[in-house]
C-alpha cells in the first residue's frame, strides 16, 4: 500500500483532505522530526482519499515505494515469525527462514533503489486482525499464504505501470515470480497441516481466505477467448483452467487487504 | 529421430508415440532449411512463448502417460494439475496466435528417462525454473501491455510449479527457491533470473526435434 505517494497525489486533488492529514504529509515523513507525528487518525482518513488519488497514474518511484510498503509488511511478519520460539512448526523452519531471507533483501533492494525517494516502514500489527497469528501455526500459514498471494498479484497489476521503465519493469517480474515460489510453498504447507487437499500450489477458482484475497482469480477470459470454450481444452477441468492464470490486483484492491496490519505510517 | 528406447521400457508406450505431433502443421513459417522462424515484434514473443509451453505440455503428457513407478498420490496430483496448466497455456497461445502461429513442435525427449523419477522431477525443475527465467527476461521485450499482463499471469503460475516440483525433491527445504536458482541485483539476493530468448533457446533446442530460430526476436 503506497500510502505515501498517496498521499502526495490526493494533495493535488483535494485541498480538504491536506488539512486532515497535514501531519501525514510526505514531507513530513522524508522529515525524521515528523515521523514521530504519525498519527492514529491517518488511516481513518485515507481510505475516504484513497480512491481519488489513485486516479492519477502513478510513476515508476510510486510503484517502487508501493512494492515497499507490501515487503515492509512482508518482512516484519517473517521476522516476528520466524522469531517467536515455539510457533513454526521445526520440520517448516527452513521454508520460512527462507522466504524471510528474501523479503529482507526485497526490502533492502528496494530501500537501495529508491534511495531518498524510499518510504519509511509503517507501524504494522498483524495481531490487531489475526489474534493467535503469533501464537497458532496454522493461522500463522494462512496468513502468510494470503501475503504472499496478494504480493503475487500486487506486482502484477504494477506491470503495465512499468512498461516504459525497462529495467524496473524486469526487477519487479525478477521478484514477483519469487513471491509465486513462497506462495506455492506456503499453501501447500497450508494443505497438508489443516488435511484440506483442496489447497494446492495454485490457485483454484477463486476459493481462499481472506475472500479478498482471491476475488477475480475465477476468471477464465484472457485476452479475448473464453478459455473453455477453445480448441484443445475439451478435456481440461473448469477449475484447472483458472489455475493456469494468475490474476492481477490494482492498489485499492491490495489497499483493501493491506491496509488493516498497517496501525500507523 | 525421438529415441524411443525409455518409452518401450513401458507398456501402452506406442500409442503414445502420437502424442508427439502437437499441433497442426502450417508450412508457412518453416523456412527452407526447415527451421521454425518464431518470427518478430509481440507476435515473435508469443511464439517464444507458445513454444515453450508446448514443451512443457508435451513432456508433462509424457510423464503422465507412462508414470514412474512409485510416483505418490501428492506426485501424480501435481504433476496432473501442471500438465493441464500447460495445455492450457499451449492452446491458448495457439489460439491466440491463430494464423501467425508456429506450427506444432517435435520433441526430443530422449535425454529424460520417463520411468525414473529423479530424471522426471530433474527434468520438471529444469523446464519450470527456465520457464520463469524466460518469461521473466521476455517481459521487457513486450510492447503490449496486454499481453505484457498475460505473461505476468503466466509466469507466476510457473513459478509455483517451479517451487512444488522443487519441493517434491527436497522437501521441507530451502530448495523451493533456492540459492542455487536465485539471482543476486546490486548485492542483493532473492530474485529469479531474467533470460533472453538468446540464451534460453540454445538450452531448450537439445529438446525440439525441430530447429528453432530467434533470430528476428526484439532484444
Amino acid at each position: 500500500m503506497n500510502i505515501f505517494n498517496i498521499i502526495d497525489s490526493f494533495q493535488k486533488f483535494d485541498g480538504d483532505a491536506v488539512g486532515r492529514l497535514e501531519h501525514a504529509s510526505r514531507r513530513m515523513f522524508m522529515n525524521r522530526i515528523g515521523s514521530k507525528l504519525a498519527a492514529a487518525a491517518i488511516p481513518v482518513a485515507f481510505g475516504t482519499i484513497v480512491n481519488k488519488a489513485f486516479g492519477a497514474t502513478p510513476t515508476a518511484t510510486d510503484v517502487l515505494n508501493y512494492a515497499l510498503t507490501l515487503e515492509y509488511l512482508e518482512n516484519e511478519f517473517y521476522m516476528i515469525g520466524n522469531g517467536t520460539s515455539g510457533l513454526i512448526k521445526t520440520e517448516y523452519a527452513p521454508v520460512f527462514t527462507q522466504i524471510g531471507k528474501h523479503e529482507k533483501a526485497h526490502v533492502d533492494f528496494l530501500v537501495a533503489a529508491l534511495a531518498a525517494s524510499a518510504v519509511k516502514k509503517p507501524t504494522f500489527d498483524f495481531p490487531a486482525v489475526f489474534p493467535t497469528v503469533f501464537t497458532d501455526f496454522a493461522t500463522f500459514v494462512t496468513v502468510s499464504k494470503a501475503l504472499e498471494d496478494t504480493g503475487v498479484r500486487a506486482y502484477k497489476g504494477q506491470a503495465g505501470n512499468l512498461i516504459t521503465s525497462k529495467p524496473l519493469l524486469e526487477y519487479a517480474l525478477q521478484i514477483h515470480s519469487v513471491e509465486a515460489r513462497h506462495a506455492s510453498i506456503a499453501r501447500r504447507i497450508l494443505g497438508k497441516i489443516s488435511g484440506d487437499a483442496t489447497i494446492k500450489g495454485w490457485i483454484s477458482n477463486d476459493t481462499g481466505f481472506p475472500a479478498a484475497v482471491y476475488a477475480g482469480e475465477g476468471n477464465v477470459v484472457q485476452g479475448t477467448l473464453n478459455l473453455p470454450g477453445v480448441a484443445g481444452l475439451e478435456a481440461i477441468s473448469f477449475t484447472n483452467i483458472t489455475e493456469a492464470f494468475d490474476e492481477p490486483l490494482t492498489m485499492d484492491e491490495v489497499l483493501k487487504i493491506a491496509g488493516p496490519f498497517i496501525k500507523a505510517m | 529421430m525421438v529415441n524411443r528406447r525409455y518409452f518401450l521400457r513401458s507398456a501402452g508406450v506406442a500409442a503414445a508415440t502420437g502424442a508427439f505431433i502437437l499441433g497442426a502443421c502450417t508450412d508457412h513459417d518453416i523456412q527452407g532449411d526447415q527451421t521454425v522462424d518464431l518470427g518478430s515484434g509481440d507476435v515473435g514473443i508469443l511464439n517464444y512463448a507458445y513454444a515453450l509451453e508446448q514443451l512443457e505440455a508435451a513432456f508433462y503428457t509424457q510423464v503422465m502417460m507412462t508414470p514412474y513407478a512409485g510416483m505418490s498420490a501428492e506426485e501424480k496430483m501435481i504433476l496432473t494439475d501442471i500438465r493441464d496448466h500447460e495445455i492450457v497455456h499451449r492452446q491458448f497461445f495457439k489460439a491466440a496466435l491463430g494464423g501467425a502461429a508456429i506450427k506444432g513442435l517435435t520433441p526430443n525427449f530422449s535425454s529424460i528417462n520417463f520411468s525414473d523419477r529423479a530424471s522426471v522431477l530433474g527434468a520438471a525443475k529444469l523446464f519450470e525454473d527456465t520457464g520463469v527465467q524466460a518469461y521473466n527476461g521476455a517481459g521487457k521485450l513486450i510492447v503490449s501491455a496486454d499481453y505484457l499482463l498475460l505473461a505476468g499471469k503466466i509466469v507466476s503460475v510457473e513459478a509455483r510449479h517451479a517451487s512444488a516440483i522443487r519441493d517434491l525433491l527436497m522437501p521441507n527445504t530451502g530448495s523451493f527457491a533456492g540459492d542455487d536458482v536465485l539471482v543476486s541485483i546490486m548485492g542483493f539476493g532473492g530474485f529469479d533470473g531474467a533470460v533472453p530468448p538468446s540464451v534460453i533457446l540454445p538450452a531448450v533446442q537439445p529438446f525440439v526435434m525441430d530447429k528453432i530460430s530467434g533470430a528476428n526476436l526484439p532484444s
